[in-house]
Order: C-alpha cells, then sequence, then structure tokens
C-alpha cells in the first residue's frame, strides 16, 4: 500500500505551493459554494490530509473542503457529483486503519469546522452536535449537568464524534456501556447524490430499515454526516477503581475471563503488560508497579451498594490468580492518575521508538492468554518489540509493534508480524477489528472471514447509498468485490488537480 | 482458502434449500406480531426456521441459537447459567423478535434488541446462507448488516441462525408501584431502573440489582413518595405505540381509553392505535433502494412494509 501511494505523490509532485487549483472548474465551484478560505488547494495541506494516523504512507489529496453548514457538505457533494469526482470525509484524522486516506486524489471533506454542540435535550436524553465536536468537548460540555457521552476512545481528546460515528469506536468503558452505534439515536447525512435524510430518530422503535444501524461503522462510504443525536448517559454516583498486579499477563487475563463467568460486568477491564507499564510511568508517573508482569485496570460503577459488593469480588478474582497486589483508589485524583497512564499510553511509547503500529483484534476471552503467547511469539520471531494493552473485558487486543522506520526493513517486518497477529486472532475465533475499522489496512484478510455472499451483500448495502462507489472509495470491501475497481484508484486520471 | 464464516451447519443449508431462489417466500414464527408490516401477500409460500441452541459459551457471554427456537426456550437454558438476553419474551421466537425489533418492557435495563444481535445468518433472496457481524461483543468488521436486518420483519433475508450477547440476570428483581410519585422525578431519582411504567396515576418501577442496591434505591424512593411492592407490571392495553421520551407528559395524545407509557424509552401501549405517520420520503426512498438491491424480484416476505403498522 506504502508502495504505490508513493509512487503516485512522486508522479504527482505534490511539493507545497504546487498548485492553487485556479482553472480547474470543481476547485472554482467549491470555492463558491463555500468561501475561498476554506477550501484549500495548497501543498501544504493536501499533503497534511493525504494521512492519517496510520502507518500507511498518505494519499493524495485533491481540493481539501472545510464545510460549516449542512447545505456546504450539500453543495459539496452535489459538485462532486456533477463532475463525477470522488469524496473522502475526514474528522481529526485519528484512524489508525486508513480510513481518511485519499485515494485517487479525491475532494477531501474535514468536517472539523463543523464543532457546534447544537442542544442538550436531557428529556430525552440526547445532545444534538455537530460532526465535528471533539469526543471530550461534549462530555466536558456535560460537567455539572450529571451526564456525560459513554464512548471514550483513546485519541478522545482529539478525536471526532462524527469520526466516532463511522468507525463505530469503542474505548475502555464500552465494555458496560457499548459501542458507539448504541449511543447514536439519529443522524442527518448528506447522501452521495447530494441529498439530506435523517436517518433513525428520537422515537423508542423508529419506523422503517434501522438506516442509522448501518451507517454507523460505513467509514464514510455511505455518506457524510452533518448532524448526530448522540445518547447522553447519567454519571455514576459512584465509582471505585482497582489496580490489580501480576506476575504474568496470563494471570491476568484469566483474572478477567474469571470476573465475566461471575456474572459481573465491569464499567471497564484494562490489562497493560510490563513494558508498557514501565513506559507509562517513565513518561507520566501514574503509579502502576515497575516490578509486575501485568497489571489490570478494573472499575465499577454504580450504586455504592452494588459496586462494593462488585469490588471485593473482583479483588477476590485476583488473589484466586496469584495477584501480586490489589489496590483500590482512594480519591478521584489517584484514580484520575491510573487512567491517565492508560490513556496516554500509546503516547509513552514514543520514549523507546519514534514509530508503532498498533494493531486491533479482537478474541473470546478465554482465549486471550493463549492468543497473548503466540504474539509474544511472534513478535520475538521477527526481532520486534510487541507491547500490549488492551480491552480485556471485551477480548479487544491492541498489540504495539514500537519500532524505529529509518531501520532498513523493518516496515516488512512490522506487516509480517502484523499479519501473523491477525491470523492467530482469527483462528482463535475472533475478528478483525473491535473498533479499528478495516480501512485499508484489513481489506485484504476480509476474504478470510466473509465468503463471496457475505460480501457482496455488504456491497449491496455499500451501493444502495452510494451507486457510483464515489464516497471514500477503496476502503473496507476488498478489490474483487467491491463496486469500485480498487486498482483503478491507483491511477489518477490525467489532468486532475495534478 | 475456507472463509472463517463459511456455513457447514447442514441444518442451516437444508434451510437454505427449502426457501430455494425463486418464487414469493414468507417466514412464520409463532406469529405473535404476524400483522405486523402488513399481512404476507396471498399465496406466498410459507417456511420455518430451524430450531435449536447450537452454542452456549456463559463465560464469553454470547449464545448462539437457530431463529426458529423460542425466546422462552433460550432463556430458559440461558437462566440456567444466570444469564438472558435483551429479547421480549411474549411466546415468540428468536427470530421473530429480531425481524420485529420491537424492543423488551424491560429495555431501560436490558438494552434495545438491535444492540443483542452480533451476528445474523439469513437466506438471501437467492437461497445462499449470508453471515453479517462476528461471534465476538466488540467487532467493526465491515458493513453491519446485523443492525440492518432487525426490524426488518424478513424482507431482506429469512434469519435462520444468531449469536446474541447475553446478560447475567441479577441477583434481585423487585417491582414497586406508587401512586404519589411523579415518574419523570423517578428517571433522574434511581439510577437505572430496568422498566418505569406510568398509567396517569399510578407509576410502576422495576429495580434489578444486589438485594442491598435495591433496599436503598427503594429507600430513596420512600423518602419522596408511598411505594408498595408489587408482583409485576400491569395488564397491557392493545396497541403499541413509539414516541420520543420526552413527549409522554401529553398524555392526551393516546385519546380516550387506558395506555401505559414507558418513562425514558418512548415506548406505550394503549387502547386506540397510534395514528400513522409517513416515513420521510427520502428515507423510505433509501430504504426501497436498499430492498431492491438486495431482493430486487420482492420474493422475501412480499406485502410486509417495515414501519407500517
Amino acid at each position: 500500500m506504502a508502495g504505490f501511494i508513493n509512487s503516485v505523490k512522486r508522479k504527482l509532485n505534490l511539493a507545497p505551493g504546487a498548485s492553487s487549483g485556479d482553472g480547474d472548474p470543481v476547485v472554482t465551484e467549491l470555492r463558491e459554494a463555500l468561501s475561498p478560505d476554506r477550501v484549500r488547494y495548497d501543498g501544504a495541506e493536501r499533503s497534511l490530509l493525504s494521512r492519517d494516523a496510520s502507518v500507511f504512507d498518505g494519499g493524495v489529496a485533491g481540493p481539501v473542503c472545510f464545510p460549516i453548514t449542512t447545505a456546504e457538505v450539500q453543495a459539496i457533494m452535489k459538485i462532486a457529483l456533477k463532475h463525477q469526482r470522488n469524496i473522502v470525509p475526514r474528522g481529526a484524522g485519528t484512524g489508525l486503519a486508513g480510513g481518511a486516506i485519499p485515494l485517487g486524489a479525491p475532494i477531501v471533506v474535514a468536517v472539523t469546522k463543523m464543532t457546534e454542540i447544537i442542544e442538550v435535550d436531557l428529556d430525552n436524553r440526547i445532545a444534538w452536535v455537530e460532526p465535528g465536536v471533539v469526543n471530550l468537548d461534549l462530555t466536558r460540555h456535560l460537567h455539572r449537568s450529571g451526564f456525560h457521552f459513554a464512548p471514550d476512545p483513546s485519541s478522545q481528546q482529539v478525536c471526532t464524534i462524527g469520526g466516532n460515528v463511522a468507525n463505530n469506536s469503542g474505548g475502555p468503558h464500552c465494555l458496560a456501556y457499548g459501542v458507539t452505534n448504541a449511543h447514536v439515536q439519529a443522524l442527518e447525512v448528506v447522501l452521495p447524490s447530494g441529498e439530506v435524510v435523517m436517518l433513525g430518530g428520537l422515537e423508542a422503535e423508529p419506523a422503517g430499515l434501522d438506516l442509522r444501524g448501518a451507517f454507523v461503522g460505513s467509514e464514510g462510504t455511505l455518506g457524510i454526516t452533518t448532524r448526530i443525536a448522540v445518547t447522553i448517559t447519567p454519571d455514576p454516583p459512584a465509582v471505585k477503581t482497582l489496580l490489580l498486579s501480576f506476575e504474568t499477563v496470563r494471570d491476568a487475563a484469566n483474572t478477567v475471563s474469571q470476573i465475566i463467568a461471575a456474572g459481573i460486568v465491569p464499567a471497564a477491564l484494562e490489562v497493560m503488560d510490563q513494558r508498557i507499564t514501565v513506559a507509562v510511568e517513565n513518561y507520566v508517573n501514574a503509579g502502576y508497579p515497575r516490578d509486575a508482569g501485568a497489571v489490570l485496570l478494573a472499575e465499577v460503577d454504580g450504586l455504592a451498594e452494588s459496586i462494593e459488593i462488585d469490588a471485593e469480588k473482583i479483588a477476590q478474582i485476583g488473589h484466586a490468580n496469584s495477584a501480586i497486589d490489589v489496590r483500590t483508589a482512594a480519591d478521584e485524583a489517584e484514580r484520575a492518575a491510573l487512567w491517565k497512564g492508560r490513556k496516554t499510553a500509546f503516547g509513552a511509547v514514543a520514549q523507546i521508538a519514534p514509530d508503532y503500529y498498533l494493531h486491533d483484534t479482537v478474541v473470546p476471552r478465554s482465549q486471550l492468554a493463549d492468543v497473548l503467547e503466540k504474539i509474544y511469539a511472534i513478535a520475538d520471531r521477527h526481532d520486534l518489540l510487541v507491547m500490549n494493552v488492551f480491552h480485556a473485558g471485551d477480548g479487544n487486543l491492541h498489540p504495539l509493534l514500537v519500532f524505529d522506520g529509518r531501520e532498513e526493513g523493518i516496515l516488512d517486518r512490522v506487516h509480517a508480524a502484523g499479519a501473523e497477529i491477525v491470523r492467530v486472532s482469527l483462528d482463535a475465533g475472533g475478528v478483525l477489528s473491535g473498533e479499528h475499522g478495516i480501512g485499508v489496512e484489513k481489506q485484504a484478510y476480509m476474504d478470510e472471514v466473509f465468503t463471496a455472499d457475505d460480501l457482496a451483500h455488504q456491497n449491496r448495502l455499500r451501493q444502495a447509498f452510494d451507486p457510483g462507489c464515489r464516497t471514500n472509495p477503496g476502503k473496507v470491501i476488498p478489490s474483487g468485490h467491491s463496486c469500485a475497481d480498487i486498482q483503478a484508484l491507483r491511477q489518477v486520471p490525467t489532468g486532475v488537480w495534478a | 482458502m475456507t472463509a472463517k464464516l463459511q456455513v457447514t451447519d447442514r441444518v442451516l443449508l437444508d434451510f437454505a434449500n427449502e426457501v430455494g431462489d425463486s418464487g414469493p417466500v414468507a417466514i412464520q414464527g409463532n406469529r405473535t406480531r404476524w400483522e405486523l408490516g402488513g399481512p404476507a401477500s396471498a399465496g406466498t409460500r410459507l417456511v420455518s426456521a430451524p430450531t435449536g441452541i447450537v452454542d452456549y459459551v456463559p463465560d464469553e457471554m454470547t449464545v448462539t441459537v437457530r431463529c426458529g427456537t423460542t425466546v422462552a426456550e433460550l432463556h430458559h437454558a440461558l437462566a440456567e447459567k444466570g444469564q438472558r438476553t435483551g429479547l421480549p419474551e411474549r411466546g415468540g421466537t428468536v427470530g421473530g423478535a429480531l425481524a420485529a425489533g420491537e424492543n423488551s418492557l424491560h429495555m431501560l435495563g436490558r438494552g434495545r434488541v438491535r444492540e443483542a444481535a452480533l451476528q445474523l445468518r439469513y437466506v438471501s433472496d437467492d437461497g445462499k446462507v449470508v453471515t453479517g457481524g462476528g461471534p465476538t461483543v466488540k467487532n467493526v468488521t465491515g458493513f453491519d448488516l446485523p443492525r440492518l436486518m432487525v426490524g426488518s420483519l424478513g424482507t431482506l433475508g429469512l434469519l435462520c441462525e444468531a449469536i446474541l450477547r447475553t446478560n447475567p440476570i441479577p441477583a434481585c428483581t423487585r417491582w414497586l408501584r406508587s401512586e404519589t410519585i411523579d415518574p419523570f422525578a423517578v428517571h433522574g431519582t434511581v439510577l437505572r431502573p430496568s422498566a418505569l411504567l406510568w398509567d396517569g396515576s399510578s407509576t410502576w418501577i422495576e429495580l434489578e440489582d444486589h438485594p442491598a442496591a435495591v433496599d436503598a434505591e427503594q429507600a430513596r424512593l420512600a423518602a419522596i413518595a408511598d411505594v408498595e411492592q408489587v408482583d409485576g407490571p400491569p395488564v397491557f392495553p392493545e396497541h403499541r405505540w413509539s414516541v420520543p421520551p420526552a413527549t409522554l407528559r401529553s398524555t392526551e395524545q393516546f385519546g380516550d381509553g387506558p395506555w401505559i407509557a414507558s418513562i425514558g424509552v418512548g415506548t406505550a401501549w394503549a387502547s386506540n392505535a397510534q395514528p400513522v405517520t409517513p416515513v420521510d420520503r427520502g428515507v423510505a426512498a433509501r430504504a426501497a433502494r436498499v430492498k431492491e438491491h438486495v431482493d430486487h424480484r420482492g420474493r422475501l416476505n412480499p406485502g410486509r412494509t417495515p414501519g407500517v403498522r
């Protein structure tokens, strides 16, 4: 993937200031529809938005649009339709599967200026937000109202709710509260045809097919959302956060499995191995033990009378699995420190190596320990350093391959190890992705999971929304099954954007 | 290479053969919601989904069940391990509950039906078994066909097998009733009631948790109103309504006759039928396009339209 994208970039001579776009009728029409300053065509902007947070080395962006209203998004869609140009929607670009990488020099629609929290409706327990609202900003806005927005991906300080909708994002607390789909009640969407429709609704059971549910997690391939009604969740009256330390990752994983088996559904169950724990301690001094083989961060929330019982049971299960130590956060400051450590884990690896590749697979909880041992062995075999920090309660693994991209040939080893990690997860009865999505990263594996008939049905849904396959083309469904010929996207049509 | 989700269960493949690839065909469960979305067209061949629990892994909180199995039978098996699902239990089948998409009375505590389905298998218009979703609770692998299938009344595919998320049954379930409490105040007082019903004068509250927590919630309610313990919910009027929860304050919408509203949810049951509100034209057009792409001959459950009450 990186190879062909680089070759296209070289072909385009994509240097800052390469072109203003003047004279291109599409750029002209876009500037008339928005405003000249919100349709960028300079090399710097195009280069910046040619990649996301994944290791995939950028795509090729066409004009970059920053709409501020639904009408402007609609105008962009209509211009794209008129000129048969592709569209790639984009939030903050924190995706890790290459889902926002523009292939084939499309019009890039960045919703990052649509940041209004339009209304908080406590009677319906929803908030209407624009797609560029940063995830954590909504919870901050709700502070003191007694409510919060439950999906909390690690990137929540920067990722947008529009991006969360596209990827059906999760986070540590979706163990008890569910992923983004469970928190989206209605979506205003601009379709590739330029029509604006409201999918879902605030009713208990909105009438008709659940197109809302089909849109969430579709990775920007079915249209662009411009307003979202998200559920707001009451703050729990009491929370207990426990830090359990173990000699081995296996003990921590077994504890997780047994907690669930005991009928407890904690708010979060997160495991970190020793390598990442030490990195985090060096980075933010969160209070994790440096000598433990693994730590389990377990959080229970709810009524005080209830969480006392669950916390005690969790501690018992931990001790039965040879926990070295079980500690309960004494106050909000200690709890915040423990979570800060978990949520900054990926930042902490920068002190070890300049690059990392974060994988995302899900395995049955009972398979966690075995799959983790295989992952360590895979990394050893490829002479790579792997760290594990993951949503254990969901069986959602996040192996982190840490490396220095300047080392000759290392990216090939990283990709080879990654492929093996995906396969051991699938062999254990798991799935390709828990929360990062397929993007371009995992397309090639879709054939290993789904049959041709399964993929044909996914593609039928895609075509019902976007018959021309112009919205985020070349993503999710692999070539050969997709309505868009991904191979064709490797060529930028002559005279377009160059 | 064989895809991981390749269907090998002979029972499902036989069902697909029975559905075949031509002629109108409708699926029937126990006919508890048979008229929903309009009756099947006359002359349509009827088939029934296979039955049986295929795999139950309590530690994973998932169960694989064939869609002709009754919800009661499924819940009976799950209860032996202290678990249940979010599907409503009222005499119907698993497939019927998923196809209808109507939430359980206990939705506040057990979640929506659409969130219970992790992986669904259905027979397509061309007689193939198609799989959407995956076996784990967390999964974003491709387009979310299960969400689309729930509530689609079998018009996009005939459901034959489901992997459902299960949940632990709380140690204590208690129903309370009050004649003096403001039901909307209850929603703010009790953290997570499993059900909260109101008929304009009485309020029914279902609490589920550890016994000590249920006692504490009851005490909090007793501090603001008179509450008494009762055996269960009231008897419901015939017609099911679906409105935004905030509009339940406007009780005149139900007209004359008894009604019961699910506060915080927006479901209600009234002696009068809910006036038909046409589905937004743009949404209806898109739904029609989905149907056209998935079943262009219109052979699956002809006569039914999701959203028509």
